[in-house]
């Protein structure tokens, strides 16, 4: 009962050649000029263009939390977020988090309470508790773990994770 | 008696193992500094690979039309089974894995084609160009479809104990039951990534995201026709893995290395995460029967179970996966007669594959809930039949006839119980559930018994490299690799204790065939254990050759040589580590060494099902309590203890965070993650919108974890007990913590709760046990 089928998968539309913008974000405090394709991710553009990588691709969707950075102080999924979106803000990654040689006092913190396991989801945790610390919401452990909940850590490792995070926010 | 004080004498000497050292690579993985594959700087030149596959689960390919993408902006190549050079083929154990469709299609998406192109976005947009056509056929999708099908993959197999259907004949109660336990997502946060480069004379480098380096190698060889002394894998670590890269990471590293071949530039291919959830295999699920014949203590008397397994459509390592369900199908209990068999289904969805525990949790489960059935028969407490059934003097053999001699589960059941204040918080839920209608509590306590050994007996070797330079500073490399379970530290750990210097003196390099060959793949628990072995031998010989030296040298006897504190300690005067090495070189002493380890004792004849697959069981307790809403079916943990064994722990930090993690992953297994197929074989649960991993408000809000405090009886790496697996298991307590909730609404009938305990299953088994 073998029926025959001829199952194209569909084109996507000829679009003409991608105009490129020009866009400019103060990236870790340092003013940066792009050229991008409109649809070009942040996260592609931290990635792919400026090598910043420890900004992580988990699920491109939005949904692990993996490529969390802060942008103008506040945290945002960088692969839901095209960089021209962003024109002239402040950008912090991973990357910019410590100052002057001195660790932020997260990344202190996650190494203090070994908050990882495989290390994939910690840039993005550590961003996304910079933000939740600045929001000033999470009061309490049980809203820490609520407000911290769009970040996946496959490994598990979460318990030392919202231990880092009140540690750093004694600290803040 | 002398040789328990050597043990506490040597045990006082020690000075980096059993210290919770951090992770290795903590500094960067706060710094967002440590690379993953795809942070690897890219190469000039460099191609990205996107695959393309079927629209349909099964029947045959008609013909694959790729004029338009040949004729896309940005293809540098398009690859098919012709241009594979060697054999179109990456199955670990029985050869039936392609890298590309030839004519038959086994599941939906199953890749055709590759597209290579100057961007990732050419790639993938050109790999939409293509026109497939198959004729579509009949397909198996659930077990259930297999099993009315008779579609198998591999044999069933049985392993018999005594004479079961005469022992449940004469058991005073008997009862029958069906349990259903879903599969589980990876979700190594890190999707499948490959880079390939390609050097002079054919060579291939590839880095990769694996858990079998080796294996990439072999299988990638046989593909490209090149010996396998032209391949070189290299991992630095991954961002996750479970077992989800031990098979799977194969058809990407292929692709990698064939698009490196044919364009002669280098290649990567990265999947994008849904492509990743829809093509790489998973936990297998399970359809479990069984019927157990008990006393009217609880006693169980036989068992008998079928456990049928959903394998997708290749065999990969499911032959392993369901030998282990069986070796687990008696979790810690005692049965004196039992005929326990699996059956190995074929379906035409992915190939499931390895996922922590690799069958053991599915075939405990059928223990646990027979016990569950019991209790619930003679409305017993479910721990005092625990406790009856529990492995014992007298009742030591298990069904595959290895005796139980390490069994610490009386002991170590009993110190749960006590510190989880389980009798008192069991009356407590009782007195909460006869006051409240939509809310009831549950509470359980189950053990773990997990064997230790690849059961596939020749895989349980291992080889270290190790080499001192001339400064002091070692280099230490060996067939483990790094995926988050802190193998590195351990090691490393073990070799600067050997060496008597600060771990930080140990560098640690990346995983590489060309340094270590022939390796098996981190995977059954084992990589410390045997890595660590191995890494002390290769130490320990330079170490030997070290200390004959010092003796002519400094003309004192060996046994007054002793190295520590970044010393060496030779009669009496002492010199620095690395003064010694340097004078050792002088005096033309090797300073470089392999180590080899194999797991003693073991033995296996699969023909009989008898023999000792496992050198030691690990063991471990949880007691969970849960909150549920009968009426909606949402349910909440709410306080889990646990008490594992580690044996004497290498770096306790790192122990204690597999106990968490793997607790978690399980929890989230028996819990909220749901997969579901179409029935047309597409998978529609690919993505955490539409799959449920556990979040940090999932952990349980009060979580304690103690580690049991004895050695190893068998001579492991400083009697330590492997971690990655057994925790994952003490989820169970989860599972029967919540259908223990929704017993309280009927005591008068068992609870057929499945797996996953979603919402919806919860609804299922309250309205089960209440019409």
């Amino acid at each position: 009962m073998a029926r025959t089928v001829r199952a194209v998968m569909e084109a996507e539309p000829t679009a003409p050649a991608p105009e490129k913008l020009t866009v400019t974000l103060v990236i870790n405090g340092r003013e940066t000029r792009l050229s991008v394709a409109p649809w070009t991710t942040l996260l592609d553009t931290l990635r792919d263009r400026l090598a910043l990588t420890g900004t992580k691709k988990g699920c491109d969707h939005g949904q692990c939390g993996a490529c969390t950075v802060l942008v103008d102080g506040r945290r945002i999924n960088s692969c839901l977020t095209l960089a021209v979106m962003k024109d002239g803000a402040q950008v912090t990654t991973i990357e910019g988090l410590a100052k002057d040689g001195a660790l932020h006092p997260l990344q202190q913190a996650f190494i203090d309470h070994d908050a990882f396991q495989c290390g994939y989801c910690t840039p993005g945790q550590i961003c996304s508790a910079a933000g939740l610390i600045a929001e000033g919401k999470a009061k309490t452990v049980d809203e820490i773990r609520e407000l911290m909940s769009g970040n996946i850590c496959r490994c598990g490792a979460y318990v030392n994770i919202v231990a880092a995070i009140q540690q750093a926010m004694g600290k803040a | 008696m002398s040789l328990q004080l050597d043990r506490r004498s040597e045990e006082l000497r020690l000075r980096v193992v059993r210290r919770p050292l951090r992770h290795d690579s903590a500094a960067k993985h706060v710094a967002g500094s440590a690379t993953f594959v795809d942070d690897i700087r890219e190469p000039e030149g460099l191609l990205h690979i996107a695959a393309g596959g079927v629209p349909a689960a099964s029947g045959q390919l008609l013909g694959v039309d790729l004029a338009a993408v040949r004729a896309a902006p940005g293809v540098v190549a398009v690859l098919t089974a012709a241009d594979i050079p060697g054999k179109n083929d990456v199955g670990p154990v029985v050869h039936d894995d392609p890298v590309f469709v030839e004519s038959r299609i086994e599941f939906y998406g199953q890749v055709v084609f590759a597209v290579v192109a100057t961007t990732r976005e050419q790639a993938r947009r050109a790999a939409k160009l293509a026109k497939v056509a198959a004729a579509v056929g009949t397909h198996c999708v659930s077990v259930d479809d297999a099993l009315a099908a008779g579609s198998h993959i591999l044999p069933d197999c049985t392993f018999r104990k005594d004479d079961s259907a005469a022992a449940l004949a004469a058991s005073a109660h008997r009862v029958k039951g069906q349990l259903r336990i879903g599969g589980q997502e990876h979700f190594y946060l890190e999707g499948q990534v490959s880079l390939a480069i390609p050097g002079e004379d054919g060579d291939m480098l590839i880095h990769t995201s694996t858990q079998h380096p080796s294996e990439m190698q072999h299988l990638i060889a046989g593909m490209l026709k090149v010996p396998v002394s032209a391949v070189t894998v290299e991992v630095r670590r991954m961002g996750g893995a479970f077992g989800g890269k031990e098979t799977q990471a194969a058809q990407w590293a292929a692709l990698a290395a064939l698009a490196a071949q044919i364009t002669g530039r280098p290649c990567k291919i990265r999947l994008d995460r849904d492509d990743d959830m829809c093509l790489t295999g998973k936990r297998h699920d399970f359809l479990s029967d069984y019927e157990v014949g008990f006393d009217a203590e609880g006693r169980i008397q036989a068992l008998e179970t079928v456990m049928a397994s959903r394998c997708g459509y290749s065999a990969d390592l499911s032959g392993a996966i369901n030998d282990r369900a069986m070796f687990h199908a008696d979790n810690a209990y005692f049965l004196p007669a039992a005929t326990i068999t699996t059956k190995r289904m074929k379906t035409n969805t992915v190939s499931n594959t390895a996922f922590r525990g690799f069958g053991g949790p599915q075939g405990m489960m059928v223990a646990e809930r027979a016990i569950d059935e019991i209790a619930w028969a003679l409305k017993l407490d479910p721990l005092d039949v625990r406790k009856r059934n529990l492995y014992g003097e007298g009742r030591d053999i298990t069904p595959y006839g290895m005796l139980v001699e390490d069994n610490i589960l009386p002991a170590l059941l009993d110190r749960c119980e006590v510190t989880s204040d389980y009798r008192a918080r069991r009356r407590k839920i009782a007195a909460f559930n006869a006051q409240n209608g939509a809310l009831k509590r549950g509470m359980a306590l189950n053990p773990v018994k997990f064997g230790i050994s690849f059961t596939t007996t020749h895989l349980n070797q291992a080889g270290a490299l190790v080499h001192v330079y001339q400064d002091g500073s070692i280099h230490l490399n060996h067939g483990g690799t790094e995926m988050g379970q802190g193998i590195y530290i351990k090691v490393a750990q073990v070799v600067a204790e050997e060496f008597g210097v600060d771990a930080d003196r140990v560098k640690i390099l990346a995983t590489s065939t060309a340094k270590v060959p022939n390796t098996s793949a981190t995977a059954a628990s084992s990589g410390s254990d045997i890595n660590g072995w191995a890494a002390k031998n290769a130490a320990g010989a330079i170490k030997e050759r070290l200390i004959n030296f010092a003796a002519g040298a400094y003309d004192v006897v060996p046994s007054q040589i002793e190295f520590r504190d970044n010393r060496v300690f030779i009669g009496n005067q002492s010199v620095p580590f690395a003064e010694l090495i340097r004078k050792a070189y002088l005096a033309r002493v090797s300073l470089s060494s392999t180590g080899f380890y194999k797991t003693p004792k073991i033995h296996w004849d699969p023909a009989t099902g008898k023999g000792r697959p496992f050198f030691y069981f690990a063991y471990g307790a949880a007691c969970s309590e849960v909150l549920v809403d009968v009426t909606t079916g949402e349910m909440k943990v709410q306080r889990v203890d646990i008490l594992h064994d580690v044996g004497r722990s290498l770096n306790p930090a790192v122990d204690i965070g597999q106990i968490e993690g793997g607790f978690v992953q399980g929890m989230g297994w028996l819990t909220t993650e749901e997969l579901v197929f179409h029935a047309d074989g597409r998978l529609l649960t690919h993505a955490p919108s539409t799959y449920k991993i556990p979040c940090a408000s999932d952990v349980p809000e009060h979580f304690n974890i103690a580690l049991w405090d004895g050695a190893n009886r068998e001579d492991t790496i400083y009697r330590s007990k492997a971690v990655g697996e057994p925790p994952l298991m003490l989820a169970i307590s989860v599972f029967a913590a919540i259908a223990d909730a929704i017993h309280s609404l009927n005591p008068d009938k068992a609870v057929p709760l499945d797996a996953p305990a979603t919402p919806e299953s919860i609804l299922r088994a309250v309205q089960a046990v209440t019409s």
